[in-house]
């Protein structure tokens, strides 16, 4: 049962990058707002509000998910991935992160932590995309500044180490 | 062809972005995430929802009775506490930070409420009653510039509150000698590359010092400093502008935002607590800014062999609802250059400037570029069919010859170093353009539309401060005083440890300043990139700043960058004096490299760098005698060469003038009228490249937004004002499905004219991509007229001629987005009672009331005519409507007009609809047709969905009609039998 507050605000428990976390907030409030104005976070930006942009994206179960479209209330028990659970134990970037400052893949970076996410979920559903999926992907998000060239020469070349990897034995 | 001479061992080198780890990591703090003074409040902006109304009142009473409001401000305190915007014109257009009497645009900013937190400040809006007496309103550009068009400033006496004629060389002569005149018109569209991250401002009056202290991501230019101080009647530096280090793409934009920190702090200063506000995406779309939109009437006096001697161009160019300075800068900023490539030494401007019921134009990337190119260059085009010749000739025969450098443009532009043939020939070779021509033959010769264009643009970087001034006459100008130059800051700092810090006045928004500077810092000292801090957050109390100081005209590799070289050098001079005094050698005898400070003829003898530096803090006394102790060092750099107007209009509007020339083949679908760009190859000489990486990085991104303006994105605007694209749905930016990758090509001509020999680069592919694509898609089609964007169904209506008319008896859907003339139908329904019947419970008010859906109250105002409160939806907004009802023309039992209009925070309406009853076997037949005109918020965001949501209120309409007359229950009536539209709009799940 979802404990109310005499404000009518709701304690929200759930699973933020793999530690629980909690913080309270009204039925209405928006996933996107709670997480910045609540639990703090930087990685979540909102561009559009409406769904559209892709600013906002992150994972609940997994799933990628637009936080400026969920209520806070609904993460309920969830888990909840942002840009923060790709990095190593001492902070470092893992190989999509690195890849992208490689390849140049951001320029303002405003839209840069959704589309991680969105390509995080996507490369574990499917590891050897063609070029054609990955734009198919990432056109779920808007970027103004880069022209998508750089992010789908950094997704490619992930896939590339990869499954390089995955082939040698350990 | 990479000149290894301008490589250091950082400058000219693909070094990875130091700006990157936080922003992948999500830790870099953008503006809305940066900590907030305790007991800050939060704003919500009530926007106009028409394009010309008077205000006649605004009550705010049951706003600030909503629990968590601290204030509501309007007009009225706006007045009280501040003094309009400066403009560039002498006109009477008087803009505030909130409207005042009267609104001129959908989206303008009438009314502040400040509360606890966002949620509470946006819903107080609804509370606020405006009453508006609406105007006829102006939108297109023509129309306004006619006598006896509606004014949006009537005091100004004319929508044209400027034009100005120039003519250089002897334009007549050539026309009167020309072989053939080709003339275009071409009309460029509204748009702006909207940053993903909106404006955001936090302000905080302190009564103590009586400073406005403000944080923001405004972007500079600092031009509009002195506007905003102005405004707020106080000394600039009670003015405090504080920007973080990272910014959510600006792209010019980020400039128009001084309206509203001037807004927050007045609502600061008035609630005595910092006020935060941050825009959401329907405000920034519908009420930020955008690129004026551009009538360009071109025309070229040609040899019959493709020489061009003169041009002509008269051009139109619409601001909008209000001057915001540096407005009218697009129309001014390339003055020097509108020749752009071409040896063209005859030339005649004639520059207009109209103001229409629009959200005001401002600065977007390019800033007057794309739309300048889109008339040059398609008028080129142009000359090539005219005259039966090849465009890539025509092109060839009219370039600045290769060895006229420095070469001076006849409107005053000074062209100081390029070689256009070998850039041409270059992407002729390495674009392949054979193997595009070939595959233009056999799709072709398969029947298919394929086409090839090219753009030819002298890209313009760091511009003159003086451009502006080319709009006043010669007398005004030497009344005024001369403005010219480009003044730019940047500071070097060395700690006693030798650590070296840079701060620079150029306000990133992604470009990756920070990397070049490091990049250029490092190399004067010796020192290794990746150990310099740079810190690009600026600070008008505490850093250097001048009115040029911020991030537009591309200004940051020939300016800031400049900058941040004189202030390294002054520092490694220093040093060099202080190593040379140690090691007892020359000065000039002094190396840096590797971290040591070291003779050149005996490396030997070296000092660690952090040692040097220490000497200058720790011990004074042993700096060689007379040097001042410290190092810090501050480099300012302004050209000599970007100098005011002279009194024959000419003037150098930029200080470097880079060279883009681009290709592109595209093939439109017949069936579809998709595009799909097929190959495009984009060439360009920024002089040197400071970072190829980064440079790369600007080319794309300009190529993406280029695409974008050349394919879909348009602001679009219904004929009564009303604003149609408030949302990424509506307003399309394109994605990677639809930007494919282009082939860069680079040649490094060096700038003579600036220290690091670079030219700008952020805006070429801009000014080049559309009209590009353009030029493609009438070799593809043959047609002239092309407008942008080229959306599937325009261009689908233009190769395929229009669609045939509909069946009959089908409604037409509504065409909201495209007509702006609202919404219309008409349909029937079937009533099981007498048309008796059915009359009396239509004129019974208590009836109506109940009919009418969403209808909360009803009470006559006079015979037949009514005042009602309604809640309607649209979607997912739902919104509280006052209505004004009247029927007329009743004509017992048989016929009626219901007309009136709806008013809310959502949006106006006005319409009228035509009713008729007939009877027939077992009860009545209701026949009705509907127009209305909608306006606000509604309109701008709900532009998909209005047509089924009329449709659905009609139903609902005549359903309770039914009902009520029968007094039976509504699913009980006896429906018609379905329409094949009813039937599908149940399928859709829009109708039940
Ligand atoms: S902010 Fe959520 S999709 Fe744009
Ligand atoms: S990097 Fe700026 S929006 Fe993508």
């Amino acid at each position: 049962m979802p404990q109310v507050t005499s404000d009518g605000r709701t304690l929200i428990n759930f699973i933020l990058n793999g530690k629980p976390a909690s913080g309270q907030a009204e039925p209405r409030m928006l996933l996107s707002d709670f997480l910045r104005q609540v639990a703090g976070l930087t990685e979540v930006h909102v561009g559009c509000e409406h769904g559209i942009c892709g600013a906002c994206t992150l994972r609940i179960d997994g799933e990628p998910a637009r936080s400026c479209l969920t209520f806070a209330v609904q993460i309920e028990g969830r888990r909840v991935d942002t840009v923060q659970s790709l990095l190593g134990p001492r902070g470092e970037l893992n190989d999509l992160q690195a890849a992208f400052r490689k390849h140049h893949s951001l320029q303002c970076g405003y839209c840069t932590t959704g589309i991680l996410m969105s390509a995080t979920a996507f490369l574990e559903k499917n590891p050897n995309p063609g070029e054609e999926e990955i734009r198919d992907m990432l056109s779920g998000h808007i970027c103004r500044c880069t022209g998508y060239v750089g992010m789908v020469r950094a997704i490619k070349e992930v896939v590339a180490s990869r499954s390089a990897k995955s082939k040698v034995p350990a | 062809m990479k000149q290894e001479a301008h490589i250091g061992k950082f400058v000219g080198r693909p070094m990875e972005r130091v700006e990157d780890a936080p922003l992948l990591a999500g830790q870099a703090l953008f503006c809305d995430s940066l900590p907030t003074r305790p007991g800050v409040l939060h704003a919500a902006i009530l926007r106009s929802p028409h394009a010309q109304a008077e205000i006649l009142s605004i009550d705010t009473a049951e706003a600030l009775r909503q629990p968590g409001v601290v204030a509501v401000l309007t007009g009225k305190e706006i007045k009280e506490d501040s003094d309009p915007f400066l403009i560039v014109l002498r006109k009477p257009m008087d803009q505030w930070s909130l409207a005042i009497d009267r609104v001129r645009f959908v989206g303008e900013s009438v009314a502040v409420v400040v509360a606890k937190d966002r949620y509470v400040a946006e819903d107080a809006l609804d509370y606020i009653k405006v009453a508006y007496k609406p105007l006829p309103a102006v939108i297109d550009a023509r129309e306004a510039a006619k006598e006896g068009a509606p004014l949006v400033h009537p005091a100004c006496g004319s929508n044209v509150v400027s034009e100005r004629h120039f003519s250089y060389g002897d334009p007549d002569k050539a026309f009167a000698e020309a072989d053939k005149v080709v003339e275009l018109t071409i009309d460029y569209p509204r748009n702006s590359q909207t940053p993903l991250e909106g404006y955001v401002v936090m302000a905080d009056y302190r009564q103590e010092d009586k400073v406005y202290d403000v944080v923001s991501n405004f972007q500079g230019p600092f031009t509009v400093h002195p506007v905003m101080s102005k405004a707020l009647r106080v000394k600039g530096p009670q003015l405090r502008m504080r920007s973080p280090a990272y910014s959510g793409g600006g792209f010019g934009i980020k400039q128009a935002m001084f309206p509203y920190v001037v807004l927050m702090c007045i609502a600061s200063k008035r609630v005595g607590r910092p006020v935060k506000w941050v825009e959401d995406r329907l405000e920034h779309l519908t009420a930020a800014i955008a690129a004026p939109n551009r009538v360009i009437r071109a025309r070229a006096a040609c040899k019959k062999d493709g020489k061009v001697t003169a041009f002509r161009f008269e051009q139109l160019d619409d601001y909008g609802a209000y001057l915001r300075p540096p407005m009218p800068g697009p129309l001014y900023r390339q003055h020097g250059i509108m020749t752009g490539g071409y040896d063209v030494k005859n030339m005649t401007i004639t520059n207009r400037l109209v103001m229409t019921n629009k959200t005001p134009s401002g600065m977007v990337r390019g800033f007057g570029g794309p739309q300048i190119y889109y008339g040059l260059e398609r008028l080129m085009q142009r000359v090539a069919v005219e005259l039966g010749l090849d465009p890539l000739d025509v092109i060839r025969k009219n370039l600045i010859p290769a060895g006229s450098f420095p070469y001076r443009a006849c409107a005053g532009a000074l062209v100081e170093s390029g070689d256009y043939q070998t850039a041409v020939a270059m992407a002729i070779r390495d674009g392949k353009l054979d193997e595009l021509k070939a595959r233009r033959e056999k799709a072709r010769a398969e029947g298919r539309l394929y086409g090839i264009g090219y753009a030819v643009v002298v890209e313009p970087a760091q511009s003159n401060m003086g451009y502006l001034s080319t709009i006043n006459t010669v007398e005004e100008r030497r009344k005024a005083g001369p403005k010219g130059g480009n003044v730019a800051y940047a500071t070097v700092a060395v700690d006693p440890l030798g650590g070296v810090s840079v701060t620079a006045d150029s306000l990133p928004q992604g470009q990756g300043h920070a990397t070049v500077l490091s990049q250029v810092v490092a190399d004067e000292l010796g020192i290794d990139a990746a150990d310099i801090v740079c810190n690009m957050e600026r600070d008008t109390q505490r850093d250097p700043w001048s009115i040029a100081t911020g991030n537009y005209s591309s200004r940051f590799s020939s300016a800031t960058a400049v900058s941040a070289l004189h202030a390294a050098r002054k520092v490694r001079a220093k040093m060099a004096r202080i190593a040379a005094h140690v090691l007892g050698v020359p000065a000039e005898r002094i190396g840096f490299a590797e971290g040591k400070v070291f003779c050149i003829e005996d490396p030997e003898k070296s000092l660690r760098f952090s040692r040097v530096a220490g000497t200058a803090h720790w011990s004074p006394s042993e700096l060689p005698p007379g040097m001042e102790p410290g190092m810090t060092e501050i480099g300012v750099w302004s050209a000599p060469e970007i100098e005011p107007p002279n009194d024959a209009d000419q003037i150098n509007t930029s200080l470097t003038y880079g060279f883009v020339f681009d290709i592109c083949g595209l093939e439109v679908d017949r069936d579809t009228g998709k595009i799909r760009i097929d190959r495009y190859i984009t060439t360009h000489d920024s002089g040197v490249l400071l970072n190829p990486l980064l440079a790369n990085g600007q080319i794309y991104g300009g190529f993406g937004w280029g695409v974008g303006a050349a394919l879909s994105e348009q602001f679009v605007y219904g004929e009564d004002g009303s604003f149609l694209s408030g949302t990424f749905s509506d307003y399309l930016c394109p994605t990677a499905c639809e930007v494919p990758e282009p082939q860069i090509l680079h040649m490094e001509t060096p700038s003579p004219l600036t220290p690091l020999g670079a030219k700008g680069i952020g805006e070429g592919s801009v000014m080049s991509t559309p009209v590009c694509i353009a030029n493609a898609f009438a070799d593809a089609t043959g047609i002239k007229d092309v407008k942008l964007p080229l959306n599937p169904w325009k261009v689908a209506a233009l190769i395929q001629g229009e669609e045939p008319p509909r069946p009959k008896g089908q409604a037409a859907p509504a065409r909201a987005r495209t007509s702006g003339k609202g919404l219309q139908g008409e349909g029937s329904a079937f009533v099981p009672a007498t048309p008796e019947q059915v009359w009396a419970t239509l004129i019974n008010p208590e009836k109506l009331a109940q009919v009418i859906p969403g209808c909360s109250k009803l009470e006559a105002v006079g015979p037949n005519s009514y005042r009602a409160e309604l809640s309607l939806g649209v979607g997912a907004v739902r919104g509280r409507f006052e209505a004004r009802i009247t029927l007329s023309n009743l004509k017992a039992p048989k016929s009626g007009v219901i007309s009136g209009g709806l008013q809310g925070p959502l949006g106006s309406s006005e319409g009228v609809g035509n009713i008729t009853l007939e009877a027939v076997s077992g009860g009545t037949q209701l026949n009705y047709d509907y127009g209305f005109d909608i306006s606000g918020k509604v309109a701008a965001v709900g532009g998909r969905m209005l047509d089924g949501t009329a449709r659905v209120i009609m139903k609902q309409f005549f359903e309770r009609l039914a009902s009520l007359t029968e007094g039976r229950a509504v699913a009980a009536a006896a429906p018609p039998p379905a329409s094949w539209w009813k039937r599908l709009l149940k399928a859709l799940g829009i109708a039940r």
